[in-house]
Parts: C-alpha cells; sequence; structure tokens
C-alpha cells in the first residue's frame, strides 16, 4: 500500500505502468484519475486544493487500510494533489490490484467514495465572479451508505 | 491547545490556527466560547450543520469531550476526490 499526498504532478501511465509491473499473481488492476473540470465559459483559473497536513494522510491511509481488510487485493495506490491546479490537471489517483475485476473495480470505487467525503480535502474554484468554494453534495454524502 | 480551521472557517476567522486556553468541557461548549468572542467567529460558526470537526486529528462529533485533546480542528464538509 502506498499513499502519496504531494503538491508536485504526476505522470498518470509512468503511476500506472510502475504500479501494475510490480504486481504479481494478480489478473486485474483498475486505475482512476480525477481531473481539474472547467467552468462553464471555460472561467476557470485554477482549482485551489487545501488539505489538512498529517490529518490527510493518516485518514487516507485509514481509508486504503480499510479496502485492504475488505477486498483480497494485491494492492493499492493513493496519489492526491493539493494546491493551485489548472484546468485538466491532474488533481489524484487510485491504483487497485485483485486477482479478478469486480474486486479491483469495487474498491477503486469504494476508495473515491470515501477519499470524497472522508479525507479532509477542500477544493476552491478560481475564477473571476464564480470564484467560491466548492460545496459537499448530499449525493457524495449518500453514496457512503453504499458500502 | 490548538484550534484550527480550514477553508472559508479559516478565510471568515482570518487565521488558519490560534492557542485558546479553555475551560470548554466539549467541542460545542468550546464553539459557544469562541463564537462570544467577536462577530467573525460568530459569522464563521453560524451553520453549524455546515461545520466538522476534528480532535486530534479525527473526525469527531461536537459532544466530544476536549479532556487531554491537544488539537481541535473546524472546516466544512470536506470536497476531496
Amino acid at each position: 500500500m502506498e499513499v502519496r499526498i504531494q503538491r508536485e504532478p504526476f505522470d498518470l501511465g509512468a503511476e500506472a505502468n510502475a504500479f501494475s509491473e510490480r504486481q504479481s499473481g494478480i489478473g486485474a488492476v483498475v486505475i482512476f484519475s480525477g481531473i481539474v473540470r472547467d467552468l462553464p465559459g471555460g472561467e476557470l483559473e485554477a482549482m485551489e486544493i487545501e488539505h489538512y497536513p498529517g490529518m490527510t494522510e493518516r485518514s487516507v491511509a485509514k481509508i486504503a487500510e480499510e479496502a485492504l481488510n475488505r477486498w483480497s487485493l494485491g494492492d493499492v495506490l493513493i496519489i492526491h494533489r493539493y494546491g493551485a491546479l489548472k484546468p485538466d490537471e491532474m488533481i489524484m489517483m487510485v491504483a487497485t490490484s485483485a486477482s479478478h475485476r469486480a474486486e479491483a473495480f469495487q474498491s477503486a470505487d469504494f476508495l473515491m467514495d470515501f477519499l470524497k467525503s472522508r479525507a479532509p480535502f477542500w477544493k476552491k474554484e478560481i475564477g473571476g465572479p464564480r470564484t467560491g468554494w466548492v460545496e459537499a453534495k448530499r449525493e457524495d454524502e449518500d453514496a457512503l451508505d453504499r458500502w | 491547545m490548538d484550534v484550527l480551521y480550514f477553508a472559508w472557517m479559516r478565510e471568515r476567522i482570518g487565521i488558519s490556527r490560534e492557542k485558546v486556553e479553555t475551560g470548554a468541557v466539549t467541542v460545542r461548549q468550546l464553539v459557544e466560547e469562541l463564537s462570544c468572542r467577536e462577530p467573525r467567529y460568530a459569522a464563521a460558526f453560524a451553520d453549524m450543520d455546515s461545520i466538522r470537526v476534528a480532535i486530534d486529528q479525527e473526525l469527531a462529533d461536537f459532544d466530544a469531550p476536549l479532556a487531554g485533546v491537544r488539537e481541535v480542528a473546524f472546516f466544512p464538509p470536506m470536497t476531496g476526490g
């Protein structure tokens, strides 16, 4: 299991390849990545991501450990960035590996649901009159009940 | 103890952390104490449904006791991923 909370960009292809190559005896790898989505009309100048150093690392590691307990997984990798990101930049990625695809897909889905609502990150959209904090969605909180 | 603020809590109060000497027994009492200080605190804590709290870097609820606690953080619902 590996968790990286970083300001720097990451290379999704290189990370995905390295993750896949270090697995053995597995049959499936699922990679998800989240990207900064522009506002309608291309108004987004930046997405500022704030986090809680210390708690972030701990809570993300806890979420990853929970996934490893629930499913029979080969490995989990989570990378999440903070700082000012431009539209189309990669915010984060998760990778899971398992013998079969169902476990890899389900655990990646689980990780995303919990990273969204239980890891201390906050997004602020910077872009003229639309500047403001992204509000948590009711459905994101409800999604946790699935698990 | 150290009290930390993130996102719009930090912006409304105007600082990201401070040392607080308090006799508050629970988080809720601490919130009441802080809210009485100045209007900017009262404004930041006005809508308690929109605030989450972590005690020593673990999510907690507002009735949690503060005895022995080193760090309390207040912030809006998280928007990671």
